[in-house]
């Protein structure tokens, strides 16, 4: 292995500074490092500047908005994440994400953050975030700050938005509205520790009659990115989301997929699993809604 | 490239250390501070063999850069006897024969009492689950949870 350095900076104006100081494959960002760390010893990088993010307090605090929006700092560990009882309550979906990455001890370190940027197309968190609207918060050099949705930001396996120099501060989620719940859950060979064949989540928002009036449906896995179906959300609004119109919205996410095949799954299986697993979370997120 | 001195805390215990900066903590347990009980499996992540407290959060040390390990407080497996005195879990891990060849068991021991620290009731699916982030290739892991769930049992003070 070629000289590395360490940095560990207490402040976002400091580790931008570093940040700009190589390219964006020479120097690395290290929240939980559960992806990295394992991409640097088998081989597959060697940056030439490591900058731990766990020394600045905005990267790793959790907090809520008067509007009762999430912003969830990108180096926060999964196992922070599921202690906290508002965001369960409020973004149950993203939670149980949250609580399938790993072991206990992945947990420990792994952050929405780390699985955002390393943009694996099973990645557990980008579903729950691409339907709850999620935006990004990214410092830059100079002071510079921008915004993007999440569903700008990922571009292609492995591949994120961020310009050298570039910091992903914080994830806002917005205030969900009033009778609104998501839900994720995902297929693996294993009963735990293992790699989505297939990701599914759903988000419904529903009237005073049980009515959908709003919905969102985010698949990973079955594409070189997770993806939005907006056909399945249309087939769910409108809808009282009885069995048949859940039927429609799982034939709209299995002609969404554009699988691999690969040993976790072939592509026909995959498609169908998709089908199967948004009929399931669409129910368990509807169920959700019209108990708030 | 100048190594980097790390002063830490290690099973209670102020330590330093020279480590280079790729360097994982777990290399630098065994190799810097000759703390050889906690092992190496995989060293990506997977086996849980390389498992420590940071902070008091269980991880593993396989994914952690020694650097980070400054101002911290690390705990590994020989932190887990007072002195001669085995802790109740290595003491029902020999009770029970929860291990064979023992490489995964200073992993185990310490994802165990992390578990047992904070939910000291467990279940036996949350012992499974909770230590789902440890392999063991020899013992069929039944040994292991019932020595885990006896070993609460006995911390909790609840006759045998
Ligand atoms: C045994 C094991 C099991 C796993 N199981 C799962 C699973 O079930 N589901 C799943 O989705 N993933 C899983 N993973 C992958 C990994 O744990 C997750 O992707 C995790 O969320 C990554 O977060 P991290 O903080 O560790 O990221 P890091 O490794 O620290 O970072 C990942 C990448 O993102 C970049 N990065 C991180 N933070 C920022 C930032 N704020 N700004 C800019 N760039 C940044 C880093 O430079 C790096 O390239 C597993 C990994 C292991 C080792
Ligand atoms: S050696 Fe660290 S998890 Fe296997
Ligand atoms: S006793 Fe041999 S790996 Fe567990």
């Amino acid at each position: 292995m070629h000289d590395t350095r360490y940095e560990a900076p207490r402040s976002i104006e400091e580790a931008v500074i570093m940040l700009s100081s190589g390219s964006v494959d020479d120097v690395r960002v290290l929240a939980g490092g559960t992806d990295l760390l394992v991409q640097m010893t088998s081989g597959g990088r060697s940056p030439s500047l490591i900058i731990n993010l766990k020394h600045i307090p905005e990267l790793t605090r959790i907090r809520f908005d008067d509007s009762g929006a999430l912003y969830l700092g990108a180096a926060a560990n999964a196992f922070t994440i599921g202690q906290n009882e508002r965001i369960r309550q409020q973004f149950p979906g993203l939670h149980e994400a949250v609580g399938l990455i790993g072991s206990d001890q992945i947990q420990g370190r792994a952050s929405v953050g780390g699985n955002l940027c390393n943009a694996s197309p099973a990645a557990d968190t980008i579903p729950s975030l691409l339907t709850s609207k999620a935006v990004c918060h990214i410092a830059g050099p100079g002071g510079a700050t921008r915004t993007l949705p999440v569903s700008e930001f990922i571009l292609g396996p492995g591949r994120n938005a961020l310009q050298a120099g570039e910091l992903l501060v914080e994830l806002e989620l917005p205030a969900p509205a009033a009778h609104s719940a998501d839900a994720y859950q995902r297929l693996i060979p294993r009963s735990e520790m293992d790699i989505a064949v297939v990701g599914v989540s759903v988000r419904v928002t529903v009237d005073n009659t049980g009515t959908c009036t709003d919905a969102s449906v985010a698949l990973g896995a079955v594409a070189p990115t997770p993806i939005l179906v907006p056909e399945a959300a249309a087939a769910l609004v409108g809808t009282r989301l009885e069995p048949a119109d859940l039927e429609r919205a799982a034939a709209a996410a299995s002609a969404a997929c554009r699988p691999l095949d690969d040993k976790r799954g072939t592509a026909e299986y995959r498609r169908r699993v998709a089908g199967v697993l948004t009929k399931r979370v669409a129910a368990e997120a509807a169920e959700r809604a019209r108990g708030r | 490239m100048p190594k980097l001195h790390i002063r830490t805390e290690i099973n209670g215990e102020p330590a330093e250390f020279l480590a280079e900066p790729h360097q994982t903590l777990l290399d630098a347990l065994r190799n810097e501070l000759g703390l050889t009980g906690t092992k190496e499996g995989c060293g990506t992540g997977d086996c849980g063999a390389c498992s420590v407290t940071f902070d008091g959060q269980l991880v593993c040390s396989c994914l952690v850069l020694a650097a980070e390990a400054e101002g911290a407080r690390i705990g590994t497996v020989e932190g887990l006897a007072s002195g001669e005195a085995l802790h109740p879990l290595q003491q029902k891990f020999l009770e029970h024969a929860a291990l064979q060849c023992g490489v995964c068991t200073p992993g185990f021991l310490v994802a165990a009492k992390a578990l047992l620290d904070r939910n000291p009731d467990p279940d036996e699916r949350t012992v499974r689950y909770a230590l789902a982030g440890n392999l063991c290739r020899c013992t069929g892991y039944d040994k292991i949870i019932r020595a885990v769930l006896d070993a609460a049992a006995e911390l909790r003070g609840e006759p045998a």
